[in-house]
């Protein structure tokens, strides 16, 4: 009798966990549905309507077209290369710089916490600010950047660098690099704090190069931590708009995806097209969540 | 002994030039903010009698304090409203071992890599039809997006730390869930929660896209937009010494805090992000 008690006894506590645990996480769930589910299925419903940003109730189903005028349209075009390029480049340049920030602050040295606290102050500044501090250092007459390029013999005259062409999406993507490159260091940071310094001893012992050492241990040790870093940072900057948008608003030149899907929404009261194409935003960072994930899976099992 | 001499200078020279572009940048903000009219554009780098007019003249012309205080008013409570539901979730999905919870909070992690504009069109229309629109309470609500999948994440991480023994104390003494959250884990985690919620309205503090579309009348906007759309005479004629002011004014704090909290926000981000 006793026995038969305390072997159920302790089940029944762990089910009434199991109950209020469905009711603490319960509000979240209500909340995330509010906030995100609800909202990403009505965004993908208008992206077949041909639903108008002044009056959303009177949408009406028009079925593929808004795609369809979505593909014929060669702006959209340009802010899909825009964004790929913006991409592929700036989370390339802040791996890199990152890992080399990574490793300078991963050495002893006197003053290592009051430099590795101001490596952190573009990550600090909010990004509507750092693209206007950068529209003024890039200002094409009077600005610092090109005050400083001249002065040193680089440029014999002024760039405009953010009405140009030619420079502008490359002016962004430095400012990108610059806000970002600080959370790269940092997540690299704590990847290389996890490797044990007995085998860099080792190396070391067996007098193993130091470039060597790096390609051989650090890199592959820090794989995991990479990729990681590598895979948030490139959903962020496919849905990058504040940096574009507040330095050169809709220019084609530089539009990104979300820059022409909101152009289309709110300034072209355009809501079916505007969903259209965050639809196809959406499904593309999906699958690339999706490619990658499935990839680092298959790497780490083999 | 002399090589290593020279490759200590080489790795002193990369520190400081690392350290220089970081700061720089926004040691120019704060230098240009002293300049007013053709001190902006000519003259010596350094302003031999600092202006103070653009800190003035920003809260005479734009009316930024009223900015400021929408700005505060939707970071605070984006920050208190999404703790409280998410150190429940996180109480739960860290400490309770039930059906689902892996997906729960895999669904979680989903929801942070959507792209906001994904959202907009339908949030636009919730925004409607709750009567928010030109209304900070938009922005509380919408900003949930984000910082909700974010402090669930990192909580459930700090969460699952905490020794068993503490718990299992508690339990014994017949204490509910509720009080063991509120009476054992809050004080524990109170450093971590602190961390989480700097994070989380450094993040609400920044928004910018759903600010812009959710806002009509400059008295509604918060810092992000109102610094955005800071306009001269003409497109021609910004008046950078008032934007650079203005920008000086709402990163200040948050850089001293970034600095205070530098170690805990480390860890903050990389148990958001690593221990995925």
């Amino acid at each position: 009798m006793s026995a038969g008690l305390a072997t159920r006894a302790p089940l029944t506590i762990e089910q009434r966990r199991v109950r209020s645990a469905w009711w603490f996480v319960a509000p979240m769930i209500v909340a995330l549905v509010a906030v995100a589910g609800w909202p990403l299925t009505r965004t993908f419903w208008f992206s077949v309507t041909d639903a108008n940003f002044s009056d959303l109730s009177v949408a009406q189903f028009i079925g593929i077209d808004n795609f369809t005028d979505l593909l014929a349209d060669p702006v959209w075009w340009s802010s899909v290369r825009n964004t790929l390029v913006f991409t592929f480049v700036s989370v390339l340049l802040e791996t890199v710089l990152g890992l080399i920030v990574a490793l300078i602050l991963n050495s002893h040295f006197p003053m290592r916490g009051a430099i590795r606290a101001a490596v952190l102050v573009p990550w600090a500044i909010p990004t509507v600010v750092s693209a206007q501090l950068w529209n003024w250092m890039y200002h094409d007459v009077f600005g610092i950047i090109n005050e400083s390029l001249i002065w040193m013999g680089v440029l014999d005259h002024p760039v405009a660098w953010i009405a140009n062409p030619h420079t502008n999406l490359w002016a962004i993507v430095a400012v990108d690099v610059w806000k970002t490159t600080p959370f790269m260091a940092l997540l690299l940071l704590a990847g290389l704090q996890q490797i044990s310094a007995e085998v860099y001893e080792a190396a070391r012992v067996d007098g193993i190069h130091p470039v060597k050492v790096f390609f051989r241990i650090t890199l592959p040790l820090l794989k995991p931590a990479l990729l990681v870093a590598v895979i948030f940072r490139v959903l962020d900057a496919m849905r990058v708009f504040d940096v574009i948008y507040v330095m050169t608003g809709n220019n084609q030149t530089t539009m990104s995806i979300s820059v022409y899907a909101r152009q289309q929404l709110v300034d072209f009261q355009n809501v079916g097209m505007g969903s259209a194409a965050a639809t196809l935003l959406f499904a593309l960072i999906a699958i690339i969540a999706v490619i990658y994930i499935t990839a680092a899976r298959i790497g780490k099992e083999t | 002994m002399i090589r290593r001499f020279c490759m200590q200078v080489v790795f002193a020279v990369l520190v400081a030039i690392v350290t220089l572009y970081a700061v720089l940048p926004f040691l120019w903000a704060v230098i240009s903010s002293l300049k007013t009219g053709s001190a902006l554009f000519a003259g010596p780098i350094i302003p031999a009698h600092p202006a103070w007019e653009n800190y003035l003249s920003v809260f005479r012309q734009q009316d930024f304090g009223r900015s400021i205080l929408n700005s505060l008013l939707v970071a605070i409570s984006t920050v208190a409203l999404s703790l409280s539901l998410a150190l429940a979730t996180a109480y739960a999905l860290g400490r309770v071992n039930f059906r689902g919870r892996r997906l729960l909070l895999f669904t979680v992690l989903g929801v942070s890599m959507f792209p906001q504009i994904a959202v907009l069109s339908g949030m636009f229309e919730l925004v409607t039809v709750l009567g928010l629109y030109n209304n900070p309470l938009a922005m509380i609500f919408s900003y949930l997006l984000f910082t909700l999948p974010f402090t669930v994440w990192v909580l459930t991480s700090f969460m699952r730390e905490v020794p068993r023994e503490l718990e299992e104390a508690a339990l014994a003494d017949g204490a509910g869930p509720l009080t063991i959250l509120v009476k054992i884990f809050l004080p524990i985690l109170m450093p971590s929660v602190a961390t989480t919620g700097l994070l989380a309205f450094i993040a609400a503090w920044n928004e910018f896209l759903f600010a812009l579309t959710f806002t009509l009348t400059p008295d509604q906007r918060t810092v992000p937009v109102a610094i955005a759309l800071i306009s001269g005479a003409s497109a021609h004629e910004l008046p950078w010494g008032n934007i650079m002011a203005a920008s000086v004014i709402v990163t200040l704090p948050l850089i001293v805090l970034v600095l205070i909290f530098q170690r805990k926000i480390v860890a903050g981000l990389t148990a958001g992000a690593v221990k995925g």
